[in-house]
């Protein structure tokens, strides 16, 4: 660019410093961006990193709590009495319908509050729910609708005879679940859930609208800092990405173990 | 007539059966909830805010609209070449899927908005550009964001539902002499439409829940009109909670509608 | 892992006194979890640093708080006090009749002019009839969004960010043709690289005592007069023994107290 500005004198010399602007700012953003994401500070690869971490956490839980809930929607929703029924298709009705950014916003917020102020009226302390705990329950709660759908749908798939014959042998309602339900349902069941844990991954990106930290939110500061909005956004992409490509890998193996037996059964 | 009365009868019976009593006790307790909601909390602020809200509305569906129907007109090659297309097309078709499935929508939008933003001041010549009046606003970043992320997630539907369509029917279509584009006009696309009509419903409201990110860039929609009397009366919870009723009734109204199309469209095919 | 990280500051200061850590009580200050130096800044490790976070630092060694940042998104921060979730706000808020209404102010802490920036090669200044028919950038909720509105009612558009970083990016980008914030704030992306390429000062916005208010201070529940007497007894107190002195003299040439 130096060059060409050199070869061609009728250029003005406003251009010329336009041009040594853009080029220190090409340089800056090709030199540094290694620099940029290297893992220890000065660079912020440990930082985006720690967001990941925060992140899958966030994730892991709110997928194991949206698993706990959606199993005991699903039984409320096949068993339970006509009020537990209704009450439980008004939940994955509200939350299926409402975006989850005015669920995060209105439980995060509301949430805590309510239950404080629960705790004070039944004279208890106040508790800290702290971002972590308050942004697991959220999603937790958000996953649990999803859940409940999934795996209501897996046990109407479970062979009717199954069911039938361990009612025959005498089995309690707790036996039954714990040793034919569950294991039934878990192949119909997986599709479903895998991308569960799909949604649930991305679905953290939505706690920096809180402040929370996870890998958004730490990007965002980490490009508003360096204001390497482009290497970051980037980088953030290629992470999530990979998680979701991982994640991909795993559930291909998850999937084939739940079969297991599958095909002995059908002949 | 008689057909019609004997609707009526049924839908009677549907609806005798849908008020049980308990029903009715919860129905009471929702009632009583909105009341106290009404009396309890603070509304005078709507009035405020009351023009507004429309307009905000009315740009979060009109959003809605041009993403889901750009969308899906892009979902349509992105699913068709990833079952017969050559490789260098079905490649990137998959990639494509793959990378905006697996990455979330969020993200996507800041890095189209800020992180395309923060090139500009390094190329000049953009800035001259005939472009440059749409590309300095935000709605088109919206608009693109959110109509790729609708083509991925439906691609990926219209990728399953072009290679569910049976083999046997489209070598009889061949054989009785069509072209190729005819077959696929006539006996691949619809088919394949029609299979993938259920899950547009779903996809739809999830683009819906999808929209209000948008607001993130400054695009004021109906969320965006919601945070903006969070932020000026400092009334934490009313806003949010009208903001949830609205969407509430948007899905609703999509719903309905998409169930009237699905009950329609087999009929035409036959 | 989680960045609500303690400051150690407090404890340690105390520690050295030979006063029982128990003594410290835990106070939760909120703070935007965005870039706006010179007052908060990340740094690659995580950790924020900062003209307010060295002053909230002293602030709380000398009232004898073990404060812990709790970091909020700007628009969250005042629900987050009046829910509890917070018990102080110190991230350069101004003290506002319009805030008033909802929480309490200490005493201020830094008063500094407000100005309006724009891309270089244009001539405008910050007067209503220069900026007509020109896209204005702010950050939501603040006074210079509601300076804006009122004063600059010919304004061709004004956007509104979630931080004031958005703004100055959008306005490097060439997407808004001013924004208008505190005048150190801007100062701080005038300097740096990217705001030295694009930008630079067209001017100070005449004063509106009533939406620009008398300062920044710390925020606090309305009916926490115990917290607010013992912060502005810290203040009184910092001003006075030459730490805030000693702060500022790091970062700026002039006294931010203001007049």
């Amino acid at each position: 660019m130096r060059g060409s500005g050199a070869q061609n004198p009728k250029r003005g010399s406003a251009e010329h410093d336009g041009d040594r602007h853009i080029e220190a700012l090409i340089h800056l953003a090709q030199a540094s961006a290694f620099d940029l994401l290297a893992l220890s500070p000065p660079g912020w690869g440990g930082n985006l990193l720690r967001g990941l971490m925060n992140s899958v956490l966030i994730a892991v839980g709110a997928f194991s709590i949206g698993i706990l809930i959606g199993i005991g929607g699903a039984f409320g929703k096949l068993y339970g009495g006509p009020v537990t029924r209704d009450l439980l298709e008004l939940y994955t009705t509200l939350v299926r319908a409402i975006p989850e950014l005015v669920l995060i916003l209105l439980l995060y917020f509301a949430g805590t509050d309510l239950i404080n102020r629960l705790l004070e009226a039944l004279g208890y302390q106040r508790i800290d729910i702290n971002g972590l705990v308050a942004g697991i329950c959220v999603l937790g709660i958000v996953q649990g609708a999803y859940s409940t759908e999934v795996i209501r749908g897996a046990i109407l798939a479970i062979p009717q005879g199954q069911i039938e014959a361990a009612r025959a042998y005498g089995m309690s309602p707790g036996l039954m679940l714990r040793r034919i339900t569950l294991p039934a349902m878990l192949p119909f069941a997986i599709p479903g859930l895998a991308n569960l844990w799909l949604i649930a991954t991305k679905d953290t990106a939505l706690l920096a609208i809180v402040g929370f930290n996870e890998l958004t939110q730490e990007t965002r500061t980490a490009a508003s800092t360096t204001k390497a909005y482009f290497t970051f956004f980037l980088a953030a992409g290629a992470l999530y990405l990979l998680l979701t490509l991982f994640s991909n890998v795993i559930i291909a193996r998850v999937e084939r173990w739940a079969r297991r037996g599958m095909y002995m059964e059908t002949h | 007539m008689s057909a019609r009365s004997a609707d009526l009868i049924d839908a009677g019976a549907r609806a005798s059966l849908w008020l049980q009593p308990h029903r009715l006790v919860l129905i009471a307790i929702g009632l009583a909830l909105v009341v106290c909601a009404a009396v309890f909390m603070r509304w005078d602020w709507l009035p405020d805010y009351y023009d507004l809200a429309l307009q905000g509305i009315w740009r979060t569906i009109w959003i809605l609209a041009v993403t889901c129907v750009l969308g899906f007109m892009l979902a349509v090659p992105i699913g068709f070449v990833q079952v017969t297309g050559p490789r260098w097309l079905s490649l990137p078709a998959y990639w494509f899927c793959t990378v905006i499935r697996g990455t979330p929508l969020l993200l996507q939008l800041w890095f189209l908005y800020y992180g395309l933003g923060s090139l500009f001041p390094q190329f000049p010549w953009i800035r001259e550009s005939f472009l440059w009046p749409y590309l300095r606003q935000a709605w088109p970043y919206a608009i693109l964001s959110l109509t790729l992320s609708y083509a991925a997630y439906e691609g990926e539907v219209m990728r399953g539902a072009f290679a569910g369509v049976a083999r046997g029917q489209l070598e009889t279509a061949r054989a009785f002499g069509m072209s190729r584009w005819k077959v696929f006009r006539r006996i691949w696309l619809p088919q394949a439409i029609y299979r993938a009509l259920p899950t547009l419903a779903g996809e739809t409201v999830l683009q819906l829940k999808a929209t209000p990110l948008v607001a993130t860039i400054t695009v004021v929609d109906i969320y965006a009109v919601a945070s903006r009397v969070r932020q000026s009366t400092f009334i934490v919870y009313e806003p949010l909670l009208l903001l949830a009723v609205i969407y509430l009734c948007i899905t609703g109204i999509l719903v309905l509608a998409f169930r009237k199309l699905e009950a329609r469209i087999p009929n035409r095919l036959g | 892992m989680l960045k609500t990280f303690k400051i150690a500051a407090a404890a340690a200061i105390i520690a050295a006194s030979g006063v029982a850590m128990a003594s410290a009580e835990p106070l939760k200050v909120g703070f935007s979890p965005e870039a706006y130096p010179p007052f908060y800044e990340a740094d690659a490790s995580g950790n924020w640093t900062g003209w307010e976070v060295e002053i909230v630092n002293a602030i709380c060694a000398e009232a004898k708080y073990e404060c812990e940042l709790v970091p909020i998104p700007w628009d969250g921060l005042i629900p987050a006090l009046t829910t509890k979730k917070i018990d102080a706000i110190m991230n350069s808020m101004s003290i506002t009749a319009e805030r008033q209404k909802s929480i309490d102010f200490t005493d201020k802490y830094y008063n500094t002019p407000t100005a309006v920036i724009g891309p270089k090669g244009e001539t405008f200044d910050a007067s209503p009839e220069s900026l007509k028919g020109k896209i204005i950038g702010v950050q939501v909720s603040t006074v210079h969004a509601d300076y804006v509105k009122k004063h600059f009612t010919e304004a061709a558009e004004v956007k509104e960010y979630q931080t004031q970083d958005e703004a100055n990016q959008d306005l490097a980008a060439g997407r808004i043709d001013a924004t208008q914030a505190d005048s150190i704030a801007l100062d701080a992306f005038l300097q740096s690289d990217q705001g030295k390429a694009c930008c630079d000062l067209k001017g100070y916005v005449a004063e509106d005592l009533e939406i620009l208010g008398p300062g920044v201070g710390a925020g606090v529940r309305k009916e926490d007069t115990a917290t607010k007497d013992r912060l502005n007894a810290a203040i009184k107190a910092i001003r006075d023994n030459g730490k805030y002195d000693e702060i500022t003299k790091k970062y700026f040439t002039f006294d931010i107290y203001g007049g």
